[in-house]
């Protein structure tokens, strides 16, 4: 028995001493790719928008790489590992939401804006009130992501780097590591966005991308390689091993779960599947942070060969967590899994390390392939934070400063220095509220982001490239509008108050039974966008033909 | 075009041109073949997307038919075709694009130019 555990103490500082050493060679790259690119950024245009520079292939990697945060690589394996079938909802709706993206959005977005998501929305309105609510918006969004992020990545060391309660690491506790893993992502991912713009955010997604997928593509092999290559049999023994039989494979555990003898309850529970699917396959398109990235290829032609890899690197991604989660399920077991954490967060590092055991040599191929998988997971948080940050800092800086504060007179370099101080500010403030809500429940908070972004960005956007009455008062209305109903909704939800896994579980103001606002909060979006636009009597026919010849033409595109 | 031609239309701004655009048959016909194809397809695969999402609601038990004795239920299969489906529309849709709609683009482009450079 002291053997066992003297042989697990070994291997988890083993594991602890390489994650840390490949953790920081990921660092020590991205700074000096993020140094290399601040050499290269003069302009505005180099700042917000890597100079156009991109080819569609890099940028399809940097957008996976922004898009799939720890959320999807630890949240989605946890979610299959532990409740099976519902997790892959998740998979699907994060995948064909990138239709709306490059069938509606992408390429008309890139021929008709310059730096920001309200380039488009305040293309043919009144800047100012236009601005203002895109740029409230994108900073909601992009605030409600990053705490999320930064709230899980100090979640995740203490497990990843195996402190358990009453030891210490390097002199620090559990509590001391968690608040310190926050503010050194915070402070990484200022510096990334601060010095390298764009440019040095675009490389470290792209480099995020292929660790990433080269790390997931790696375990999928081994998962598979156990039940050599039978996709039933690992199907079988995840079923199995879970204590729940084929009802794991089948949706229904986590979402929609039919209560027995409460009719109500279980109508709601079905009403919020509904809710969270919706969320998901709208909310990409609306995402400021995914937008921008349309800005940094050269043509409308590059940002739809972009999404065309974007897809693809995502979808085939999204299908590596099919495996890991029930490999997960099968190999690790969930009473495993949730003695390490509740939320089966630690499930695809968990697995990782057993997978390391039986393929590479016991203790030490555990610790190593923990390590890889356990950096991969830290370096898939930098390099979302990154792209989060310089969305709301160029928000900040070319919406609100530049053409609301300054009406379009500021200078270039006046923006971008702003935009670097926005950054800066930014971070701190995120420092600060994930410190406060370190041992809040707020993961949560992504799938809020997904249902703002559909509620009020989604309508805003396509109200304006497809529909020539639309004009201020009706971008202003679906912008606030969205945004608000969903953040009121969310509020008196049951994820926010009322129950045992609320933020605040010791209260109850909850009124709203849905734990997903976008069932209500989307339709209502459009049609404030619809309401706000009829009520005014403001259009502009000839703007109006300005844009949408440009956006299909690219004809005066920046 | 001559000098001529430029000064008997002097008073003809940026605007202007944009909405004579917008207004010629030739971009009627780009908007159509851009739009002919985005509108329904967005319809397809979002009834699709629902369709799949409304089954895991409330179709347990069709959902839960296993394939043969094999573990692999109808929920996977119809999960998977959302896979297929998406990369199948975006590969069509280049394909589309860069056949019928990329041509149409460009020749309003190099006039646009045109007109601007004069």
């Amino acid at each position: 028995m002291s053997k066992l555990l003297a042989a697990e103490a070994a291997g988890g500082s083993t594991a602890r001493t390489l994650t840390i050493i490949l953790f920081l060679v990921f660092v020590a790259i991205t700074l000096a790719i993020t140094v290399w690119a601040s050499r290269q950024t003069k302009t505005a245009t180099d700042f917000y928008a890597g100079g156009r520079s991109f080819s569609g292939f890099q940028n399809g990697m940097a957008i996976g790489g922004d898009y799939m945060s720890a959320a999807s690589f630890l949240g989605i394996a946890g979610i299959i590992a532990l409740n099976g079938y519902d997790g892959f909802l998740y998979s699907i709706g994060f995948l064909v939401a990138w239709l709306v993206a490059l069938l509606l959005v992408a390429e008309l977005l890139r021929n008709s804006g310059r730096y920001t998501m309200a380039d488009v929305l305040a293309f043919r309105m009144r800047q100012r009130p236009v601005r203002t609510a895109a740029a409230v918006s994108t900073i909601t969004v992009s605030i409600f992501y990053l705490l999320a992020q930064m709230v899980g990545a100090g979640a995740l060391v203490a497990l990843l780097l195996g402190i358990k309660p009453g030891t210490t690491f390097m002199g620090m506790d559990a509590d001391a590591a968690k608040i310190a893993t926050i503010v050194l992502v915070g402070a990484l991912m200022i510096v990334y966005v601060t010095v390298g713009g764009m440019k040095g955010t675009t490389y470290v997604q792209i480099v995020k991308a292929f660790l990433l997928m080269t790390g997931a593509l790696l375990m999928t092999i081994l998962v598979l390689a156990v039940f050599r290559f039978n996709l039933s049999s690992l199907l079988g023994d995840a079923a199995q091993s879970s204590g729940k039989g084929e009802a794991f494979l089948e949706p229904g555990l986590r979402y929609g779960v039919e209560v027995a003898g409460n009719a109500t309850q279980t109508f709601y529970n079905k009403m919020d599947l509904l809710s969270l699917g919706i969320a998901l396959v709208l909310g990409t398109a609306g995402l400021p942070h995914i937008l921008i990235r349309f800005y940094t290829v050269p043509t409308a032609r590059a940002a739809r060969k972009s999404v065309l890899w974007a897809i693809g690197i995502i979808g085939t991604f999204y299908l590596f967590t099919l495996a890991l989660g029930f490999g997960a399920a099968a190999l690790v077991g969930s009473e495993a899994i949730t003695a390490q954490d509740r939320a089966g967060n630690t499930a695809a590092p968990q697995l990782a390390a057993e997978l390391g055991r039986r393929f590479f040599g016991g203790e030490i191929g555990s610790a190593t392939l923990l390590a890889i998988i356990a950096a991969v997971a830290f370096a898939t948080i930098l390099a979302v934070v990154a792209g989060l940050t310089l969305a709301s800092s160029s928000s900040l800086a070319h919406d609100f400063y530049a053409n609301v504060l300054k009406k379009g007179e500021a200078s270039e370099r006046q923006e971008v220095n702003v935009a670097r101080i926005s950054a800066l500010v930014i971070g701190a403030v995120s420092i600060l509220l994930s410190i406060f809500a370190q041992n809040l429940n707020v993961a949560f908070l992504v799938a809020l982001a997904f249902a703002v972004a559909a509620s009020g960005n989604l309508p805003a956007i396509l109200y304006s490239l497809f529909w020539k009455r639309f004009n201020t008062s009706g971008a202003v209305w679906a912008i606030y509008g969205g945004l608000i109903s969903a953040v009121v909704l969310v509020f008196f939800s049951p994820v926010v108050s009322g129950g045992a896994t609320s933020m605040f579980p010791d209260s109850d103001w909850q009124w709203f039974p849905l734990s997903n606002p976008g069932l209500i909060s989307i339709p209502f979006g459009f049609f404030c966008g619809w309401l706000g636009t009829v009520l005014s009597k403001e259009r502009d026919d000839a703007k109006y033909a300005e844009l949408e010849v440009r956006s299909l033409t690219g004809s005066g595109a920046h | 075009m001559s000098t001529e031609a430029r000064d008997t239309a002097p008073t003809e701004t940026p605007e202007d041109r944009y909405l004579a655009m917008q207004r010629s048959p030739e971009f009627g016909n780009l908007r159509k073949a851009f739009r002919g194809f985005v509108f329904p397809m967005t319809v397809a695969f979002f009834v699709w997307y629902a369709l799949y999402v409304i089954l895991s609601a409330y179709a347990r038990d069709f959902m839960s038919i296993r394939i043969g004795d094999s573990h692999i239920n109808v929920a996977l299969i119809f999960g998977l075709l959302q896979f297929v489906s998406t990369f199948l529309i975006a590969w069509f849709y280049s394909r589309y694009a860069s056949r019928k709609v990329d041509p149409l683009a460009d020749t309003i482009h190099a006039e646009l130019e045109e007109t601007r450079s004069e």
